[in-house]
């Protein structure tokens, strides 16, 4: 903890602000989002953490009436995200994403991880294979599916499904994981490999993470921020936001004195 | 420090209850500090057995209160500052116990000395004066956990300080003693052995002070290093 090195940014927002219509949903985040490094957002049901997740990947964009200011950079190439200049499939393409509940395509499993492969034109079938394979190995799953890749994605267990998203997710090489509460609907097995996964997947992605659970935000996350009602409470290293938070409303929080 | 209520009344109740475990057994070593000091200057080694069986009790609630640190911590998972006292509590009832010992040492130190028909007194009067010194710290130690207030515990950390200088002075004296008379060198022993259990158990004072800061504040203000020390 004596050397205070600041790793490289992989993205940063700067004075975002989102509306759901009238209502706003985030009030003026600034937040850096460090280069292969898990950055765990924790709040209060209704804080805004999935409302900021999803900003990234521009998914506000699929309904009328949202709107956004301010930006998120995107690095090393600074792109703003939320430019209109900017395809939100173009961003897509760079950002992967996994959801509380899997939800593997009601395809089989290889066709779950070659889709996005597919989308994006790639038809050699020995190239397909490769990057299947290396995306199963990603998610960890690849020795219990090897010998059944032609079977149906939702017969496998919900862990398993929850690995399968990701390594769809890394199939196609994203620079950025979005999980919102990945773990949720696992028991704690399937949590404990998902968590595992994370730690060997810092080392070639940067992921921000929602999660309720504050034990794992510990646990699996390098930085820490604390939202509360749209706002940004408090971001920092985790180690010290779990051991000496700076807010009192954070303190709360993590102590479990209030909902 | 966060006074407010847990959504849970029952963590409320147990840290309360571990909070108070403490100062019991930090009320029982305070009371076997003083009464071994008052053994060493009144000569009534009758309280030396009631010194040691005290222990006995002051360790039994060691060993309670980590149990309860070990329970709370798998039940509950303190985090910030819930967790800043768990572990405090389990580093102060270490340095609790062990200043508790070293009172047991002074009482049969002065034990030693008055059956041998000795009167410490005639060696000198310095260790009464930094026993009350030690007693204090561990006083204002208590102090400052029952209300987590690190101004007070600073304020012990600073006066362990005169403690060291002021033992180190009764142990000049007592050496002189020794070379003057060799007949004195039995007591003066036990004299050293007493005096050396009073400034550790200042030590021990200013380590629970320490751990009071680390518990208010997450400060871990132990062993500083050289050139910032006073």
């Amino acid at each position: 903890m004596l050397i205070h090195e600041k790793p490289a940014l992989k993205a940063e927002a700067r004075n975002l602000n989102f509306y759901y219509g009238e209502a706003q949903a985030l009030k003026n985040i600034n937040m850096p989002i460090y280069d292969k490094k898990v950055t765990a957002l924790i709040g209060p049901s209704g804080c805004g953490k999935s409302t900021y997740l999803r900003s990234f990947n521009r998914m506000h964009d699929l309904y009328p009436g949202n709107r956004y200011e301010g930006e998120i950079r995107f690095f090393p190439d600074n792109t703003n995200l939320l430019s209109s200049d900017v395809d939100p499939i173009e961003v897509r393409m760079r950002l992967g994403m996994v959801f509380q509940k899997p939800n593997p395509f009601p395809k089989t499993i290889y066709e779950n991880v070659a889709f996005g492969l597919r989308v994006r034109g790639e038809t050699n079938k020995r190239v397909l294979d490769d990057k299947v394979e290396q995306a199963l190995r990603g998610g960890a799953i690849w020795d219990e599916v090897k010998d059944r890749l032609q079977d149906l994605a939702p017969n496998l267990s919900g862990g398993q499904q929850q690995r399968l998203c990701i390594a769809r997710a890394l199939a196609t090489d994203p620079e950025l994981l979005l999980f919102d509460e990945p773990t949720s609907a696992l028991d704690p097995i399937a949590t404990g490999a998902i968590e595992e996964l994370i730690h060997e997947l810092k080392k070639r992605v940067t992921i921000l993470i929602v999660t309720h659970n504050m034990q794992q935000a510990a646990r699996v996350s390098d930085y820490t921020a604390y939202m509360y009602l749209g706002e940004m409470v408090e971001f920092g290293k985790t180690d010290e936001i779990f051991i000496k938070p700076q807010d009192k409303r954070t303190e709360d929080y993590i102590t479990g004195r209030m909902g | 420090m966060n006074e407010s209520l847990h959504l849970s009344s029952q963590f409320d109740e147990d840290l309360g209850g571990l909070r108070t475990h403490v100062l019991q057994m930090g009320g029982l070593v305070e009371t076997q500090v003083s009464a071994a000091i008052e053994a060493y200057s009144s000569g009534e080694v009758g309280s030396v057995k009631h010194i040691v069986e005290t222990d006995r009790k002051v360790n039994d609630l060691e060993k309670a209160i980590d149990d309860d640190c070990a329970h709370l911590i798998a039940k509950r998972q303190p985090a910030a500052s819930d967790l800043r006292l768990v572990f405090g509590i389990t580093k102060i009832v270490t340095d609790l116990e062990r200043a508790g010992d070293e009172a047991k040492k002074i009482a049969k130190g002065v034990r030693r000395i008055y059956e041998a028909g000795q009167m410490p007194s005639q060696y000198g009067i310095g260790v009464r004066h930094i026993a009350e010194a030690a007693l204090g710290m561990l006083h204002n130690a208590l102090d400052a956990f029952a209300r987590l207030d690190p101004q007070l515990a600073e304020h012990v950390i600073r006066a362990d300080a005169d403690v060291d200088t002021e033992f180190k002075s009764i142990m000049r004296q007592l050496i002189t003693h020794m070379m003057e008379d060799p007949r004195t060198i039995t007591t003066s022993i036990d004299i050293i052995w007493i005096a050396r259990a009073v400034e550790r158990i200042g030590d021990h004072a200013k380590n629970i002070a320490e751990h009071v800061v680390f518990i208010v504040e997450g400060r871990d203000i132990r062993h500083p290093p050289k050139e910032s020390k006073a």
